[in-house]
């Protein structure tokens, strides 16, 4: 069994109205060293397989088919392996 | 007669004003067709209607597109059917890859419910081909409206006259100043290069009823009947 952890961000050149909100909110708190806020997404998850090569192959499907969009969105993920119980 | 069928997704708010406004005010035939139908009943039009498909979780139509009925759309679709994706409708065909491009937050960060004026800013397709006027007045209901593709889609989508709407002024200029929430120029609804998919974010459905106030949403609709019946 793995545990997939997988964050999902928006591209660099691609807006992020939430992330300059959110630092708006920084500079009324007095964080005036916050610079360029981006909100991403984290997504974890379990692939019920021993075998790594397999794992990867569904996330990495997950991940392309459904988790990020890839007009907007670039993904990475880590696979860990831990015991079945 | 024409046939209008009405996508019903969970979480679609928009499904019974659609059906309201091509059968009680226009006339055509339609029907509602379940998200986990596998067939879409012989409609000549398929309507993806607006509303929160499975709580706009994840983003916008992302889930919708994997419903059993999509699959049926699709193939629709790509042999030439008529379909139009209204709000998360259009949401929904830009992440089932029927039209290209994506949807960000708008600028703002509001959710606008307003009224706004689109331009027709293409003719050479059924949906605004039979229309004679050159600005329609619509409602907005969004928070994901923020129309955003890369630049050589977005000049493509020039080139191919697939830009149809674009928000602009009641006179039908196009500017910034007109642009509700930061949608790249100005798009409000686009087609697909073979002109038979139309994603759009203001309603037409909810402007068809002259008691309500507005009709240029009918316009849309008759534009496509007149074309299908020819």
């Amino acid at each position: 069994m793995f545990k997939a952890t997988v964050i999902v961000k928006r591209r660099p050149t691609i807006l992020d109205p939430q992330g300059k909100a959110v630092e708006q909110g920084a500079r009324l708190l007095g964080f005036n060293n916050v610079r360029n806020t981006r909100i991403g997404k984290y997504i974890e998850f379990f692939v019920d397989t021993n075998n790594r090569a397999d794992a990867e192959k569904e996330v990495n499907e997950y991940c392309t088919k459904l988790l990020a969009n890839p007009v907007i969105e670039d993904f990475e993920y880590n696979l860990e392996e831990v015991s079945d119980d | 007669m024409i046939k209008f069928g009405v996508v019903v997704f969970p979480g679609s708010n928009c499904d019974y004003d659609s059906y309201y406004s091509v059968k009680k005010i226009l006339g055509y035939d339609a029907e509602f067709i379940w998200h986990k139908e596998n067939e879409i009943k012989n409609s000549d039009v398929i309507i993806l209607p607006g509303g929160f498909t499975y709580g706009d979780y994840l983003r916008a139509g992302a889930i919708a597109k994997f419903s059993p009925v999509m699959e049926k759309v699709v193939d629709f679709a790509e042999h030439g059917g008529t379909v139009i994706g209204i709000c998360n409708g259009f949401q929904i065909l830009l992440e089932a890859g029927l039209l290209p491009g994506a949807m960000l937050k708008n600028e703002s960060l509001k959710f606008i419910c307003k009224d706004v004026y689109v331009k027709i800013s293409s003719r050479e397709n059924i949906f605004t081909n039979k229309i004679s006027k050159n600005v329609l007045k619509l409602p907005i209901a969004h928070g994901e409206g923020n129309y955003f593709a890369p630049e050589d889609v977005l000049n493509k989508l020039e080139e191919n006259s697939q830009i149809v709407f674009q928000y602009s002024s009641p006179e039908g200029e196009v500017s910034k100043k007109f642009n509700p929430n930061g949608s790249l120029k100005n798009i409000a609804g686009i087609i697909n290069k073979r002109g038979n998919v139309l994603g759009m974010m203001p309603h037409p459905e909810r402007a068809c009823n002259p008691l309500l106030g507005k009709t240029d949403g009918a316009l849309i609709f008759k534009s496509i009947v007149e074309n299908l019946l020819n």
